[in-house]
C-alpha cells in the first residue's frame, strides 16, 4: 500500500495543465482533441454525441462511466477502428479522418493500447509478442535485441521471456501487454480496462508501471471502472453518460 | 532481411496451426488429383474427337475425259479457296482400288470391264465447320443468281459430294463432346477453387483475432497478409507434390503396363506427364497463396 501513497502524493503535485477543455477551436498543445464528436452506429446506437475534449503533452486522464457510455467508442475513434459521423478528431494536431486509409497503422505506431483481455498473439512467447511491435516498424535485429529484455525487465517479466500467453497469469499477461504498447515509447498510451480482469493487488502493480510510463512524459488515457484507483491517483477524471460529458475534473475522483 | 522474418513468420504458423494447415493441404492434393487424373483423359477425348472431325472431306468429280492440264487447273484453283488445307488427286484407278477395297473383292468380278469411276479430288479443311463456305466456293452465284461451277470439268450431276448426312452427324456428335468436357472440365476447376479457397478461408477464420491484434499494433496490410500468403504457397507446395507424387505413382504401375498392350491409353496427343506435373504444382500453389490472400481481406478493412 505505501507504493500508491507515494505514487499518489506525486501525482498530486502534478499540476494539471491549464486550458479549457470544452473549446472546439483547434489547440496546437493538445495530444489528442474532440471537436464536437458524434458517433452513430448503424442502427440508430449512438455512441457519443456532441462530445469537445482536448487532452494535453503529459496528461493522465481517466475515462469513467457505465458500461455503454460511449468509453470503448472513444477509443475505437483515437485508434481510428470507427470514423465519427458529424465533427473532428485530432491527434497531434491532425485531423485523423482525413487520414487514408494506408496511413491508419503509422498513425498506430505512435499509440500504445492496452486491453482489458490483453490482446497477446497466442502463438508467441512472451518475448516474440513484445518484438512483433518493434518488427512492425522495421525495427533492427540489433534494436529489438536490445529493447524486448530491457522492457520486459520494467515490467517484472525478465524470467518469462519464453513463456506462451497461456502459461501466465492474468496480471503477468497484462504486463507483457503494458510492455509491447510501450516499448516503441508512444507519445499517447490508450488503456481500455486495463484492470477489469485483474485482482486489487495486481491492479496496483499494473498502475504503478502506468504511473512510470507516464512520468518519461507518454500522454495516458484510461477508461477504467477501478473506483479504487481513479480514487487514488487523483487525476484527470472526463465522466461519460450516454456519449456526453457530464463532468471534466481535474485531480478528481471516481464519483463527484 | 524482411523475407526471412516473413518465412520464418510462415513456418511458426504453419507449425503451431499444424491440424488447418494439414486439413488445407490435404483439400488441395484431393482436388489436384482428381484434375491430374481428368485433364489427360479430357486431352485424349478431345483428340480423338478431332481425329474423327479431320476425316470429313470434300469430294469434287471430274468428267471422264477431262485432259491432264485441265485437272492440273482445277486442282491449282481449288487450293486458292480459303480453308482448303490439302487436295489429294484420286485417278480412275485408284478410285477403283479405293472402292474395291471398301466393299471386298468379289463385287468387280460382276462388273462389265468397260466400267469406270470418275476421277477426283479430296478436298481436306482446315476446319470442318468450314465446310459450307468451300462448297459455295466451289459453285460461285453467277450473275443469274443460280450456283455455276467454278470449271466446267467438274461433272454437272452430284460433282461436288460430302457425304452430308456423315458430316451432319460428325460435326453435331463431336461439337457435343467438346461442350461437355470442356462444361465438365469448367465445373471442375471451379469447385476446385472454391473447395480450396473455404479451406483456406476456415484455417484463417481461426485466426482472425491475432489478425486484429497485428493490425491494432500497427502492422500494414501487407505485413499482415505475406505470411498468410507464404503459408498458402507452402500448403498448396504440400499438396500439389502429393498429388503430382500419387500421380506419378499411378503412372507408372497401372498406366504405363496397360499402354504396352493396349494402343487406346498411348492416344497420341495425351498431355506430357511433366507439363502435367508442372502445371498442377504452380496451379496448387497459386490457387492456396491467392485463396489465402483473398480470405485475409476481410479481416483487414478497419
Amino acid at each position: 500500500m505505501a507504493a500508491t501513497d507515494e505514487i499518489a502524493d506525486q501525482a498530486a503535485q502534478n499540476v494539471p495543465q491549464a486550458g479549457a477543455a470544452l473549446v472546439p477551436e483547434p489547440d496546437p498543445s493538445a495530444v489528442v482533441q474532440l471537436q464536437d464528436v458524434t458517433v452513430v452506429y448503424p442502427g440508430g446506437n449512438v455512441g457519443l454525441d456532441g462530445v469537445s475534449m482536448s487532452i494535453g503533452r503529459g496528461e493522465w486522464v481517466f475515462l469513467v462511466g457505465p458500461t455503454g457510455c460511449g468509453k470503448s467508442t472513444f477509443m475505437r475513434l483515437l485508434l481510428r477502428e470507427l470514423e465519427p459521423s458529424r465533427g473532428r478528431v485530432l491527434v497531434a494536431g491532425r485531423d485523423i479522418g482525413e487520414l487514408p486509409r494506408k496511413r491508419v497503422p503509422k498513425l498506430r505506431r505512435n499509440m500504445g493500447v492496452v486491453f482489458q483481455d490483453y490482446k497477446l498473439l497466442p502463438n508467441r512467447t512472451v518475448y516474440d509478442n513484445v518484438a512483433y511491435a518493434l518488427q512492425v516498424i522495421g525495427g533492427s535485429k540489433d534494436n529489438i535485441r536490445r529493447k524486448v529484455p530491457e522492457i520486459l525487465r520494467l515490467v517484472g517479466l525478465s524470467t518469462k521471456l519464453h513463456s506462451y500467453p497461456d502459461e501466465l497469469s492474468g496480471g503477468e499477461q497484462q504486463r507483457v501487454s503494458l510492455a509491447r504498447a510501450f516499448v516503441n515509447h508512444p507519445p499517447l498510451l490508450l488503456a481500455d480496462e486495463p484492470t477489469g480482469n485483474l485482482d486489487p493487488n495486481t491492479s496496483i502493480g499494473i498502475m504503478q508501471l502506468l504511473y512510470r510510463m507516464n512520468q518519461t512524459g507518454t500522454t495516458l488515457i484510461v477508461a477504467s471502472h477501478d473506483h479504487d484507483m481513479v480514487d487514488r491517483m487523483r487525476r484527470r477524471v472526463i465522466e461519460l453518460e450516454e456519449g456526453r460529458v457530464v463532468r471534466d475534473e481535474r485531480a478528481a475522483g471516481y464519483r463527484v | 532481411m524482411r523475407l526471412g522474418f516473413f518465412l520464418r513468420e510462415s513456418w511458426r504458423a504453419l507449425r503451431r496451426n499444424a491440424a488447418p494447415s494439414l486439413a488445407a493441404a490435404a483439400t488441395v492434393l484431393i482436388t489436384t488429383l482428381v484434375l491430374g487424373v481428368f485433364i489427360p483423359v479430357v486431352r485424349a477425348a478431345t483428340s480423338k474427337t478431332n481425329e474423327v472431325r479431320n476425316k470429313i472431306e470434300i469430294e469434287v468429280f471430274i468428267e471422264p475425259d477431262a485432259s491432264k492440264a485441265e485437272i492440273e487447273e482445277l486442282g491449282n484453283q481449288i487450293r486458292e479457296i480459303d480453308h482448303v488445307k490439302s487436295i489429294q488427286f484420286v485417278s480412275k484407278d485408284q478410285a477403283k482400288q479405293l472402292l474395291q477395297k471398301r466393299v471386298g473383292e468379289d463385287i468387280l468380278e460382276n462388273v462389265p470391264p468397260n466400267f469406270a469411276l470418275p476421277p477426283s479430288y479430296r478436298i481436306k479443311l482446315d476446319n470442318p465447320a468450314n465446310i459450307d463456305q468451300v462448297k459455295a466456293a466451289l459453285q460461285p452465284v453467277g450473275a443469274d443468281g443460280k450456283p455455276h461451277l467454278v470449271n466446267p470439268i467438274i461433272q454437272r450431276n452430284n460433282g461436288i459430294k460430302d457425304r452430308e448426312d456423315e458430316t451432319a452427324k460428325i460435326l453435331s456428335a463431336t461439337r457435343t463432346i467438346k461442350i461437355v468436357l470442356a462444361t465438365l472440365a469448367g465445373l471442375l476447376i471451379l469447385a476446385s477453387i472454391l473447395l480450396v479457397a473455404n479451406t483456406i478461408r476456415l484455417s484463417i477464420f481461426a485466426r482472425r483475432r491475432e489478425v486484429e491484434v497485428m493490425r491494432l499494433v500497427g502492422a500494414t496490410n501487407w505485413f499482415v497478409r505475406w505470411p498468410f500468403v507464404i503459408e498458402g504457397l507452402l500448403v498448396g507446395f504440400l499438396g500439389g507434390v502429393g498429388a503430382v507424387f500419387l500421380l506419378w505413382f499411378a503412372k507408372v504401375t497401372i498406366v504405363d503396363p496397360l499402354s504396352d498392350s493396349l494402343a487406346l491409353v498411348a492416344a497420341p496427343e495425351t498431355i506430357n506427364f511433366r507439363v502435367l506435373a508442372v502445371v498442377l504444382l504452380v496451379a496448387a500453389m497459386v490457387v492456396s497463396a491467392i485463396g489465402s490472400g483473398i480470405t485475409l481481406r476481410r479481416f483487414l478493412r478497419i
